[in-house]
């Protein structure tokens, strides 16, 4: 079955990368109704009537020996071999799923083979779930909700603007290098418009710039909230995730954990703390696994700083 | 010397101000190394052709951007060079021959 018409025309890209993103596990039921080899077909049956099921996993310690369809049943009540163990009849020729697999793949395993359910294995062979159509639709859902959330809260929350105050929060998407940069151009244009020495500006805008392609880059996206003051320009980049590892690593130049797209769009050289550093009056970064990432740069507009 | 004086010598993609002035070049593939090290006045050599390259010659002050390489150049990207006005052009020699031939230029 066509879960998502894949083979139709061009697919929105918000769809295709979530079938990219999202693996198997994320999506995958991982309450599992099982029996074992020397549970009968009888039993099954009633496992699948009460439970609302049409297959059911053979599993003994996490380990997968077949799988046992409605069709089986279907199959043993009218060769009357329903009272037999499940282990005569039910199918061992199975396909399984990785865990780690990402959903596009798994799609066209439903596409390929006509079986309604996959189990899912880990790494060690272990059973950790199963994957039917019905999952996905529900993942897939599910993450287009959670996208349209974010869409309809991605315009600029605009708290206060007059003279040089500004109070104002930016919504930064996870790869969302299609508006990646307007939280920065906005608060160079506001500071232009009021008359902000050249140098002063180009120190806000290289640490809006770099704080908000950090976030496009690393983060599962965040925030930058942006206070002007007559004195001083304050950026809190706040995302939700998934933290940095080792903050004190990641404040050298050069050091970078971005993959390789990203790099050959010329991004993830490394340099984007250290440049915010640079041009910042004050900086101050916390992370966290939990927490994700916070930094804070402060620059006062009426000092100027060597940013070179 | 000012933008305008640019095109005849590079293929001018879009020319929206044409009269900025242009001090000195940046040479360079990575946009945070740009962001770092251009100044305010420089044009851009570079073969990054897409619109963040445009958000960030907008940030540090850069005038014009040349594209090396005759490197495909996507519509929405000249549309963002047109909304920063930043002028936007390309050549097919390297950025190696491009740096030397705005040298001469900004000596002449």
């Amino acid at each position: 079955m066509d879960i998502v018409a894949l083979g139709s025309g061009n697919p929105p890209l918000l769809i295709l990368e979530l079938l990219i993103r999202l693996k198997v596990r994320e999506v995958m039921s991982t309450n599992l109704v099982t029996a074992t080899r020397r549970d009968t077909l009888r039993r099954i049956q009633h496992i699948m009537k009460d439970m609302r099921i049409t297959g059911v996993p053979i599993v003994e310690h996490r380990r997968l020996f077949g799988l046992v369809s409605i069709d089986d049943i279907i199959n043993a009540l009218e060769n009357g071999t329903i009272e037999d163990a499940a282990e005569k009849h039910m199918s061992t020729h199975m396909v399984v799923l990785d865990e780690n697999m990402p959903l596009s793949l798994a799609i066209s395993y439903f596409r390929k083979f006509s079986f309604g359910r996959f189990p899912v294995l880990n790494k060690d062979n272990e059973i950790t779930g199963i994957l039917t159509s019905r999952d996905i639709n529900v993942a897939l859902l599910h993450e287009l909700t959670l996208e349209l959330d974010r869409m309809e809260t991605s315009t600029v929350t605009d708290l206060k603007t007059d003279d040089l105050h500004m109070f104002k929060v930016y919504h930064v998407g996870k790869y969302d290098f299609e508006n990646a940069g307007k939280a920065s151009t906005d608060i160079k244009r506001f500071l232009k418009n009021r008359g902000v020495a050249a140098s002063i500006i180009r120190r806000v805008a290289v640490a809006a710039y770099e704080l908000e392609m950090n976030q496009v880059v690393h983060s599962d996206g965040g925030t930058i909230t942006c206070r002007i003051e007559p004195e001083y320009t304050e950026l809190v980049a706040q995302d939700t995730g998934p933290g940095i590892e080792n903050v004190e690593e990641a404040m050298k130049e050069g050091v970078t954990t971005a993959n390789e797209w990203i790099q050959s769009m010329g991004f993830g050289a490394g340099m984007g703390l250290p440049n915010a550093r640079r041009v910042a009056n004050e900086f101050h970064i916390e992370s966290s696994r939990q927490a994700g990432t916070k930094v804070r740069v402060l620059i006062r507009l009426n000092e100027q700083k060597e940013d070179r | 010397m000012k933008c305008s004086d640019l095109n005849g010598e590079f293929e001018a993609l879009i020319l929206p101000a044409p009269e900025s002035d242009v001090s000195g070049g940046y040479t360079s593939d990575l946009l945070s190394d740009v962001m770092a090290h251009a100044r305010q006045g420089d044009v851009l050599i570079t073969i990054q052709s897409h619109k963040n390259t445009v958000a960030v010659a907008s940030l540090a002050g850069i005038s014009a951007i040349i594209l090396c390489n005759s490197r495909p150049v996507p519509d929405d990207m000249v549309e963002a060079a047109r909304q920063e006005d930043i002028n936007l052009f390309r050549t097919p020699n390297n950025q190696f021959d491009t740096s030397c031939r705005i040298r001469r230029l900004l000596d002449a």
